[in-house]
């Protein structure tokens, strides 16, 4: 099967330091593709090559091919704001919308176009519920969105970042931040989500990916180390330095 | 070794304390006297009449005039410098974010331009109303303090603005958002309070200035009726009536003075308040 996302040749430099050395991995449609590696290798900064949130960044020169439906989409001319629509970020941190809790949802319904009152009532909810999140803030939707706990808020963030519409969810260490029964729900319901989505997890636990990959792509200093399937990575690693990593030596 | 430094802390605290002191002992005697002579000069007349027989020599009425002349000023100035300061600080922190270099330089100058005296507001804004045949009015005050509070408004803004978190423009971004609606649905909203603290600083500055309105907005004794006629202020009503030999004009100097005062303390005091509270939503963020 064709790949959601294609990366040929990708770097990044920060001024003369190069963060991402010549990056080569592919993203299979609809399933979790889980970047492993320790702290500062680069996981971060290469998912935000994939929606390009690395335009913030003017100190990052991003050079290579990244190839979403055959589009490379490093290109000057592509289309940002659909190529971020394609996409749902859920963030180390959650950062609610400095609006209600409704309005959070209602605010990225209507980026993709949704104007009408009642269907616009009747997919807030959906996604409230799609998140788990619908039974405890269904009488609290007109209070604003910083009032939830952190948990909440990234069940928030998810709702909203499935509100887009998008094929793919990038998540940068999404349960880093939450307590042990949110980070569960987070895990479960990624691997519920993948039935109809491409999933993209950075995260640096070993056993949270063993949890949820279908694929790995293990990271060290900028460079990809080892790449596939998750029972092959984690079974019958081929580099040394995988297995270093997973004997934990770099923790 | 130990000892003189010890020293040198008592020393240096001793003078913190007396410096402390020495302003907290100026602005007690400052507040005071505006308060006992305010207070004495006070009645409901002087807050409800304008000057009778002119506010020059006239002994009767009241500072009504000032008062509704330097709110209309005032509220019209804070107006038009917020509807204009708005876009402004939005776009040096939306669409210039990623170009530092630039944005320092636009902040550099606008410190400059906030650095500059209001009189060379006031000169600059009788000039450009010699140049379009603008006689001293309401318009001419309120564009000329609008010009003064400009800066204020912007900077102050922009200093909220700042605070705005990485992740929060990430986030919305990554919905979709263009830059458009990151500046007027999401900066806007995340800085609510930090805004009304800007445009309240902004009106306290505009309202107690008298160099700016001087040439400008000049001064009368009837209540404003027209955008292009003269329009009296409390600043310029304290600097005609002070020098006054007439008591009763004098009075009407203190009762000015008074409540300039107290409106500029209540500003204060809300944007204050609104300030503590925006940090505290902001640490809970
Ligand atoms: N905008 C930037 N300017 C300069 N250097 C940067 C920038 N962004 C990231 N870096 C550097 O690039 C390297 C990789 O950062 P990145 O955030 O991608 O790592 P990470 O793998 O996500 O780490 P962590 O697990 O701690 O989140 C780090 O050394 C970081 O300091
Ligand atoms: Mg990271």
């Amino acid at each position: 099967m064709e790949p959601a996302i294609k990366i040929n040749n990708l770097d990044v430099f920060a001024g003369k330091t190069q963060i991402l050395k010549n990056i080569n991995c592919e993203i299979q449609k609809k399933m979790i593709t889980v970047i492993l590696g320790p702290s500062g290798c680069g996981k971060t900064t290469l998912l935000k090559c994939m929606n390009r949130l690395t335009d913030l960044y003017p100190e990052l020169k991003v050079s290579g091919e990244i190839l979403i439906n055959e589009k490379n989409i490093l290109d000057p001319g592509a289309d940002i704001y659909k190529l971020r629509q394609s996409m749902g970020l859920l963030s180390q941190r959650p950062y609610p919308l400095p609006m209600t809790i409704y309005n959070n949802i209602a605010y990225a319904l209507k980026l993709r176009g949704v104007t009408k009152r009642r269907e616009l009532h009747k997919l807030v909810m959906d996604y409230l519920k799609q998140a788990a999140l619908y039974d405890e803030v269904r009488n609290r939707l007109r209070e604003p969105a910083s009032r939830l706990s952190i948990g909440q808020q990234q069940r928030l963030c998810l709702a909203r970042g499935l509100a887009v519409n998008p094929e793919i969810i990038l998540a940068d260490e999404p349960t880093s931040a939450l307590d042990p029964i949110s980070s569960r729900f987070i895990d479960e319901k990624f691997q519920e989500l993948k039935k109809d989505y491409t999933i993209v997890v950075v995260t640096h636990v070993l056993r949270q990916a063993r949890r949820i990959a279908d694929n790995v792509i293990f990271m060290y200093l900028g460079e990809i180390i080892e790449q596939g399937p998750s029972t092959e990575f984690f079974e019958n690693p081929k580099q040394e330095k995988t297995k270093l990593y997973l004997e934990g030596m770099f923790n | 070794m130990k000892r003189s430094l010890k020293v040198e802390e008592t020393v240096f605290r001793v003078l913190m304390i007396l410096s402390t002191a020495f302003i907290l002992l100026i602005l007690g005697v400052i507040i005071y006297s505006v308060f006992e002579k305010g207070m004495r000069a006070l009645s409901l007349e002087m807050l409800t009449h304008i000057p009778e027989g002119g506010y020059y020599y006239g002994k009767g009425g009241g500072i009504l005039n000032a008062i509704v002349g330097s709110m209309v000023l005032a509220f019209g100035a804070t107006i038009l410098a917020f509807l204009i300061g708005l876009p402004v600080a939005l776009y040096i922190n939306v669409f210039l974010h990623g170009k530092p270099k630039l944005v320092n330089l636009i902040r550099f100058i606008l410190d400059l331009i906030w650095g500059i005296p209001s009189i060379v507001y006031g000169a600059f804004g009788f000039t450009l109303m010699v140049l379009i045949g603008l006689q001293t009015s309401l318009l001419a005050g309120i564009i000329t303090v609008t010009l003064f509070i400009l800066p204020i408004m912007i900077r102050s803004m922009d200093e909220i603005f700042r605070t705005v978190p990485m992740g929060l423009m990430e986030a919305s971004y990554s919905l979709g958002s263009n830059k458009s609606e990151l500046a007027f649905k999401i900066f806007t909203r995340q800085s609510v309070s930090g805004i009304i603290t800007a445009v309240l600083l902004s009106f306290g500055r505009a309202i107690g200035d008298a160099a700016s309105v001087l040439f400008t907005a000049g001064y009368t004794d009837n209540l404003p009726n027209s955008l292009l006629e003269p329009v009296a202020t409390l600043p310029l009503s304290i600097f005609f009536q002070l020098a006054s030999p007439v008591p009763e004009v004098q009075a009407r100097a203190y009762a000015s003075a008074l409540v300039l005062t107290v409106i500029i303390l209540i500003v204060s005091l809300f944007s204050r308040g609104l300030g503590k509270r925006y940090h505290k939503t902001k640490i809970n963020f």
